[in-house]
């Protein structure tokens, strides 16, 4: 494999990438929505190795493991099994203004190559070109949380911008240091750990995810 | 050694209490570690006393006189928190409010909680401070919903989701700058080391920089509750139990802004300019002013106190923004008082609502008739964090004062008139509920009165004498942030 068609390839994945964080946008079945961010986990965990195997850095071919093990198969199962328990896994989300939301995102993903021009310029790696579609992944995911008003979609927006960050540590320095990584996937699992407890809480408490419901604390005048 | 210590007493409490949480005398294995750990602080506090210069640990930890005052504090008001929370959630629990389970996570996650903060204020590398802020967020998310109320719930998942969010822009930040910091110090952990960082800041790359401040000032900044970041905070204040806000208020702020204004000496050391101190100068003064008015309108009583929160980290960032030896030390004060001031005030405001059996600031009234020590605590911590005399908080706040007079005096005016109307809204809210006849529902209570009038002790001690080894701390600790 030579430097060029690993960049090639690298390039692919995080196009699929930023494909899977617009697909999450507009996706409206909660199931769908699982099945998408695990794919988006797979083709990070695939870039990872990809850059691991063509700079030379074999420490990233256990971030990349861990990403499988983590982003791939053990939170989308965790997610898989609450919303069989919940009984959900058949619900729609009623969500309006899917195309303004995706023209939101692309103007989104236009600002995240403005903002990471000067580093493209700095940088010497061959990822540095994927870097803004790390923080696009970021923004798309932040845009998620912000627009949709599910609970479970709301915390796969949370995941899929964990996902942007951890990109955009491959794409700007070949992968934070392993303490780091290891530190911030440990907290990840706590977070599922919470995440899924407070499903369980919302929906006892509200009879449904549906996070309008709260909508109690106010300001009071 | 004493670092190791210092961190694993927290971790085995924690453990250990997650079995036993629920024991007759788990509040009292619960304020035993907490007092083991901050006599072990002491210890480390005596070290850097007596080397003078900073304890490096080891690469991993590092104890300078910036962040030696902050352990000590932690410890100190963990302890005190841990005493309180005795009594309060005693009465909690004879009230039905929460069952044995929820005592064993309660003080599980407490502790927990602890060992996160010590973690983010002794570690050296920026990655671990990421990750042990967010350790943090996630030990409390679960105790601010301990209640199971749908408005607690709905403020737990608040807190969560936008404190994920923020906290997710800092690690972008924390990314940018092992970017930077790489170019000069090689790939591996060595090079997110705030000892070398410190070292080499000049050489860092000014336009990533300046990017990484922006992620960096987002995301810590929304932990710090800074407007227009805050939105979380008044919540989480006010639906989690009592010794809950205390610590949230009183101590996860301040080590977010401890990371913040770590964050902000590199970046100064790199552009040579001020942008950003002019960034946090600019959110410190619009979240001064935003709490200030808000707290006007307030109905319920922890609201109050969780924007008037607000209110002091929004004077401890803009004085951090100001920099210069004046306002840097005047922050570094701020925040230790401030700390004292407002858990001991959170303690009376527990005890006050559990008299009246709401946190509704119109149905508290007869404080002082009905419970001397509970009205008297209330009254002199609100006091102390209007401001007046001669309380600590005058000290800090007249500092930052001065330095703002001089070296940035158009916005004098701006800081006076935040001070001035919180002034007015705490007074105006609070002398209705302290004074007055005792009315038909309140209910008497054995109050845990040992921890606030330690605090609003000690806050008096620091605003009439301010021990010299103190003040030379603080003033090395503006050394280091300079």
């Amino acid at each position: 494999m030579t430097l060029s068609f690993a960049a090639q390839l690298n390039s692919l994945l995080a196009s699929l990438i930023l494909l899977s964080a617009f697909a999450l946008l507009s996706q409206r079945k909660i199931l769908g929505l699982v099945h998408i961010f695990a794919w988006q986990g797979f083709f990070l965990a695939l870039s990872t190795a990809v850059i691991g195997f063509a700079s030379g850095e074999h420490h990233l071919y256990i971030s990349s493991l861990l990403t499988l093990g983590m982003k791939v198969i053990l939170l989308p199962y965790i997610l898989y099994t609450l919303i069989r328990k919940l009984k959900i896994h058949r619900e729609i989300e009623g969500i309006v203004n899917i195309p303004a939301t995706m023209l939101i995102g692309i103007v989104l993903v236009v600002f995240s190559y403005h903002l990471t021009a000067p580093i493209r310029e700095l940088s010497s790696l061959m990822t540095r070109s994927t870097l803004a579609v790390a923080l696009a992944t970021v923004m798309l995911g932040l845009l998620m949380m912000v627009t949709r008003r599910h609970a479970v979609t709301q915390i796969l927006g949370f995941l899929a911008m964990e996902n942007g960050l951890f990109f955009a540590a491959t794409s700007a320095t070949y992968g934070m240091p392993m303490v780091v990584e290891l530190g911030v996937a440990l907290d990840l699992l706590i977070a599922a750990f919470i995440f899924g407890i407070f499903f369980f809480h919302i929906n006892t408490t509200f009879d449904s995810l549906d996070v309008d419901q709260m909508a109690k604390l106010k300001e009071t005048d | 050694m004493i670092l190791l210590s210092l961190l694993g007493i927290s971790v085995v409490a924690a453990l250990l209490l997650a079995f036993i949480g629920d024991w007759k005398f788990a509040p009292e294995v619960n304020i035993s570690c907490s007092l083991l750990t901050f006599l072990v602080s002491l210890v480390l506090a005596l070290q850097v006393y007596a080397e003078g210069g900073s304890v490096a640990g080891s690469t991993y930890f590092f104890v300078d006189h910036l962040n030696i005052s902050l352990v000590v504090l932690t410890t100190l008001v963990s302890t005190t928190t841990a005493v309180f929370s005795r009594r309060y959630m005693r009465v909690e629990r004879e009230h039905g409010r929460v069952g044995p389970m929820r005592m064993r996570f309660y003080h599980a996650m407490f502790q927990l909680f602890i060992f996160a903060m010590l973690i983010a204020l002794v570690t050296n590398n920026f990655g671990v401070l990421w990750i042990s802020m967010e350790l943090a967020t996630l030990a409390t998310v679960l105790l601010v919903s301990l209640y199971r109320t749908p408005t607690a719930i709905e403020a737990a998942w608040k807190y969560f989701i936008l404190c994920g969010v923020g906290i997710a822009q800092a690690l972008f930040g924390t990314v940018l700058l092992y970017f930077a910091a790489e170019r000069i110090l090689g790939a591996g952990g060595n090079a997110l080391l705030w000892t070398n960082l410190s070292r080499v800041s000049g050489q860092l790359d000014p336009t990533v920089m300046r990017l990484a401040f922006v992620f960096l000032v987002i995301g810590y900044g929304t932990k710090v509750g800074l407007v227009p970041l805050h939105n979380w905070l008044p919540d989480a204040h006010s639906e989690g139990p009592t010794p809950i806000s205390a610590v949230l208020s009183g101590l996860l702020l301040n080590i977010a802004l401890y990371a913040l204004i770590r964050c902000k000496a590199l970046v100064d050391g790199s552009l040579g300019t001020h942008f950003a101190g002019n960034i946090m100068m600019g959110f410190g003064l619009l979240s001064l002013l935003t709490a200030a008015f808000s707290m006007l309108r307030q109905k319920d009583i922890k609201r109050l106190f969780a924007y008037s929160s607000i209110e002091h980290m929004g004077i401890a960032t803009f004085a951090f923004g100001l920099g210069g030896p004046i306002a840097t030390f005047g922050g570094v004060l701020h925040m230790l008082v401030h700390s004292l001031a407002k858990s001991a005030t959170f303690f009376s405001v527990g005890h006050a609502a559990q008299m009246h059996g709401t946190q509704e600031m119109g149905r508290i009234r007869g404080l002082i008739r009905g419970n001397p020590a509970v009205g008297w605590g209330m009254f002199l911590g609100v006091m102390a964090l209007a401001g007046m005399p001669p309380f600590g908080i005058f000290t800090s706040e007249f500092l930052i004062l001065t330095a703002t007079m001089k070296d940035a005096p158009y916005l004098a005016p701006l800081l006076l008139l935040g001070l001035t109307v919180a002034f007015a809204a705490l007074f105006r809210k609070v002398q209705p509920m302290v004074a007055g006849l005792i009315p038909s529902w309140q209910k008497p209570l054995t109050a845990a009165n040992i921890p606030v009038f330690l605090h609003l002790a000690l806050v008096l001690v620091l605003g009439i004498y301010l021990p010299s080894f103190l003040a030379r701390w603080f003033q090395l600790a503006a050394e280091i942030l300079k």
